[in-house]
């Protein structure tokens, strides 16, 4: 028999209990909806993450120094000094995957305005700090390298620091605040970036040039650390190589010898990120997949069913000539084109019901080509598997008893 | 051609083991059927007929002896060559007509075909119309079973049976079902195929149903004990006759 044949006679036989076929395919309709909606969602909420990390900048590279060791003492990497002014002239001109880059020096002092204050963290910055960081100064301006260059004293601050000291309704740009002992002009209030991940308040800073902080506030000529911005999220690598051996070449580390620096990028915290929304996706498809299996067995249940409820058609069908081959593919293909039927409507109603959810979440919507993919593989697969023994045992009726049966 | 043996039996055994018991179905069957013969096989049941049909069928094969079907040794051959031999030599007529419900008329007669890869769908719909033409059922092609009398069914069971131009139709109590009247217009349609050419083997209990054949083989405890040509009467004529008599009764 012909595979037309064989789809015909199937249709036909679904056809005819169209009740039983569709509350069959309703098993699996559920099983593949869970399970496109929930890969969807959960890779929704991945890249709902990697676009919430990419606003913090996901091409920056963090450069620290690293732990000094002085005979076998750790002192932490706060004590070391290996990265100065050299370092940033050079990262600055001889780069090619790096686009920014910014010294950072910290201090901290007590922020006075009027009658109010507030504790300030000071960062000693470059211009171009806000860039790699993705701040935008939502009042007045960033300060200039001119700036940097005269060791002036001006500062942007952060929104809950201009919350803090301008209580009564002022214009922070053009006000003087008191940083411990040094006057500062606010010169540019920074946009609300919130919270970041971990829940520290963003807000709460006051960039500075870094010469104004190294020589007022703390009277050293090196770097805490170093921020600079890959040309792309994808080349931050390539830019940590890149780093790494200017650095390596400034500080005459010879070869063979550890780094007396640090090199971060937001790769790393990203790929955590991922794998925690990754994992949470797997599981959520592994549960979807225990109703797929749940409509398998339904399917296989019901085939059980019709096999014992058409053994007399069964035995009609080899009288006239059908060889036990035939009946197989018969109730096989009729199984697998309930499960193909149920598999592609449970794939239109996971997309459906995906995109509906992740418009009300706010989320981005991804539909997973893979998991469609994979649908409908295991739509196939479960066909096979679970009309295969019904199957089977219909093509191994004998005709005798088979047209006996009553 | 008029002597050509279609089927040849020789020293039929078939046991069954019931429990440590062996039940003797057939023993020692010896006949054959030629080319345009009417047999009719008799017995009560318990005689072995209906085992003798199955193997005449080849839906079972024997424990012994040979049978040989237009030219080919049943006895050694496994389930699928005998589903062939089946779908291509046989035509079936059951006591149930075994139609497939809520499948039309035309479609149960092509059923055989479907299972015949050499015929195309084109073919197999034109044969299954002549088929349903052979039984008269033009009118009826595209009805449900349940929406055709009981001779109307058993009509396109004998189309589904002469589809696949089978070289013996093998009836197992074609009429049983059927009231005495329906009896009667089978039979004469089976006697018109016969009139064709067409080689049918009849089985049945009744009596005055074999004597529409030309020949009568008797079975008993799984033996023959009666193997005759016989005069065969006209089933038309019973019909007429009986629905005279049916009339002046009634008046």
């Amino acid at each position: 028999m012909n595979i037309i044949n064989l789809v015909k006679i199937a249709i036909t036989a679904l056809l005819r209990n169209k009740g039983r076929s569709f509350l069959t395919m309703l098993g699996i309709i559920i099983g593949i909806t869970s399970v496109i909606v929930m890969v969807s969602l959960g890779q929704s909420s991945t890249q709902g993450v990697q676009s919430q990390l990419s606003s913090m900048g996901s091409n920056m590279i963090m450069i620290m120094p690293a732990r000094q060791m002085r005979g076998g003492v750790n002192m932490g990497n706060s004590n070391a000094k290996s990265l100065d002014l050299k370092d940033l002239k050079s990262l600055e001109n001889n780069t090619k995957y790096v686009t920014h880059v910014s010294p950072s020096v910290s201090s901290s002092a007590q922020l006075v305005f009027g009658n109010n204050n507030h504790p300030g963290a000071l960062q000693g910055v470059a211009p171009s700090y806000a860039d790699i960081r993705k701040y935008e100064i939502a009042d007045g301006i960033m300060f200039t390298d001119e700036q940097v260059k005269k060791y002036a004293k001006v500062c942007v601050i952060g929104k809950t620091v201009a919350e803090n000291l301008f209580t009564n309704g002022e214009k922070p740009v053009g006000q003087t605040i008191r940083c411990g002992q040094v006057p500062m002009k606010v010169i540019g209030v920074l946009e609300s970036k919130g919270e970041n991940g971990m829940g520290q308040d963003q807000d709460d800073i006051v960039l500075a040039p870094y010469t104004t902080i190294q020589k007022r506030f703390l009277g050293i000529s090196h770097f805490n650390m170093m921020f600079a911005s890959a040309t792309s999220e994808e080349e931050s690598e390539l830019a940590a190589t890149e780093i790494t051996y200017i650095l390596r070449s400034n500080h005459n580390i010879k070869q063979g010898a550890d780094d007396d620096f640090e090199i971060r990028t937001q790769e790393e915290l990203l790929s955590t990120m991922s794998s925690v929304t990754q994992l949470l996706t797997i599981l959520l498809a592994a549960i979807a997949s225990i109703s797929l299996l749940v409509g398998g067995i339904g399917v296989m249940n019901i085939m059980y069913v019709t096999v014992t409820e058409r053994t007399k058609e069964i035995g009609l069908r080899m009288a006239i000539g059908a060889k036990g081959k035939d009946v197989m593919w018969q109730f096989l293909s009729e199984s697998i084109i309930l499960s193909l039927i149920g598999g592609s409507i449970g794939i239109i109603l996971g997309i459906f019901i995906s995109y509906a959810l992740c418009t009300i979440l706010n989320w981005p919507f991804v539909v997973s080509k893979a998991a469609i993919g994979v649908s409908f593989a295991v739509c196939a697969a479960t066909g096979m598997f679970f009309g295969w023994y019904p199957a089977r045992k219909a093509a191994n009726l004998d005709p005798i008893t088979a047209l006996r049966y009553e | 051609m008029e002597n050509e043996e279609i089927i040849c039996i020789r020293d039929l055994h078939r046991n069954f083991q019931v429990g440590s018991e062996i039940v003797h179905a057939l023993n020692g069957v010896t006949f054959s059927i030629c080319k345009g013969e009417f047999v009719s096989i008799m017995g009560t049941s318990g005689s072995g007929k209906s085992t003798l049909l199955n193997i005449l069928g080849c839906l079972d094969t024997p424990t012994s002896g040979e049978y040989i079907l237009n030219g080919n040794s049943v006895g050694n051959l496994n389930k699928n060559q005998l589903s062939t031999l089946r779908n291509r030599l046989i035509g079936f007529v059951f006591q149930n007509y075994n139609l497939l419900a809520r499948t039309s008329a035309l479609d149960n007669v092509e059923l055989p075909l479907l299972y015949n890869r050499e015929v195309s769908a084109k073919e197999r719909k034109e044969r299954a119309e002549a088929a349903l033409e052979a039984v008269n059922l033009t009118d009826r092609m595209h009805h449900m079973p349940n929406q055709l009398s009981g001779g109307q069914q058993q009509r396109v069971a004998i189309a589904r049976a002469i589809v696949n131009d089978p070289v013996i139709i093998l009836a197992d109590e074609a009429t049983g079902n059927l009231d005495t009247r329906t009896s009667y217009e089978i039979m004469t349609l089976f006697q018109e195929l016969h009139s064709k050419g067409k080689t049918i083997a009849f089985v049945t209990h009744e009596p005055d149903i074999a004597t529409f054949t030309t020949r009568t083989i008797k079975l008993r405890d799984g033996d023959i004990v009666k193997d005759e040509p016989i005069a065969k009467q006209s089933a038309a004529q019973a019909l007429a006759e009986y629905e005279k008599n049916l009339k002046s009764s009634v008046i």
